[in-house]
């Protein structure tokens, strides 16, 4: 199963409409509710993190009996230094979006840590993508 | 110092906290062990959600969405800060309650911390 799903950059209103959606999916598909939470927060993460960086997105989900697939890719800033994003802590967000509530720096670690396979690819100046997959049945033990 | 710590049904947590249910009026029956109070949702993130309550000052359609994702079921906003209808709407479709609490953060959190509700960490 294949969903399409996009987002426009500075609309925090409806950031976490497709997480919000692909939740109710995978509990339709009767998927655990600990992986659903490790898919549905990763999603939360990149569009929030779409929404607060970047100019526009795309948010495309591939469900199979193995794994979620997700691909989040946008135009916008990119990131120049990805290895310094992954650091908790590093965060260019604006006073705006510290008000939402975010902006902490803990979004891509926490992907991290909620997924099994993350993939960054950015190009500065043009946009950012990333990959994330989450295999089924398959409790972490940073899960509680 | 000797501290004893209780599961309790959202009513009780209501009457502690002297709140009033903007929504999920039907759950409050739901049994909640543990508390966890924070204004920043890229932290709300990152905890376990189970028999959590949120306590939070971020009154926005944010602290929902965190919290249905993070599987929080129930958010109590502190300091009678304004909720829109929309943030309403959210919590009854995520069969969320939602709770308004006039006392500041540290107040609620030590209202409850007192009463027996558990730290999450
Ligand atoms: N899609 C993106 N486009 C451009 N820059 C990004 C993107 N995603 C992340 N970044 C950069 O990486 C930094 C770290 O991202 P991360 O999600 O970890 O933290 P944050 O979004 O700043 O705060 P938090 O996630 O805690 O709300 C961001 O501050 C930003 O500089
Ligand atoms: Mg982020």
């Amino acid at each position: 199963m294949t969903l399409n799903y996009s987002i426009s950059g500075g609309d925090f209103a409806s950031a976490g409409n497709a997480s919000s959606a692909v939740k109710s999916i995978l509990k339709q598909l009767n998927i655990d509710n600990g992986t659903i939470k490790r898919v549905v927060i990763s999603l939360y993460e990149a569009e929030v993190n779409v929404a607060a960086h970047a100019d526009n997105g795309t948010i495309t989900v591939d469900i199979d009996n193995v794994s979620v697939k997700m691909v989040i890719c946008d135009s916008g800033p990119g990131i120049p230094d990805i290895e310094l994003a992954m650091k908790e802590g590093f965060s260019t967000a604006s006073a705006e979006v510290r008000e939402m509530g975010f902006g902490a720096g803990m979004g891509l670690p926490n992907i991290k840590r909620n997924c099994d396979l993350l993939n960054i690819k950015s190009i500065p100046g043009e946009g950012t993508e990333l990959n994330i997959e989450i295999l089924l049945n398959q409790a972490k033990p940073t899960e509680r | 110092m000797h501290h004893k710590y209780w599961i309790m049904e959202l009513n009780r947590i209501v009457n502690i906290l002297d709140a009033k249910v903007l929504a999920g009026k039907d759950h409050l029956s739901r049994e909640v062990a543990h508390a966890f109070s924070s204004d920043l949702m890229s932290d709300v993130l990152t905890i376990p959600g189970k028999d959590v309550i949120l306590l939070t000052g971020l009154s926005n359609i944010h602290s929902l969405r965190a919290a249905e994702m993070a599987d929080i079921n129930q958010v109590a906003i502190v300091r009678n800060k304004p909720v829109s209808q929309e943030m309403i709407d959210l919590a009854e479709q995520n069969n969320i309650v939602l709770l308004s609490v006039d006392s500041s953060l540290f107040r609620a959190s030590g209202m409850l911390f007192s009463e027996g509700i558990k730290p999450l960490f």
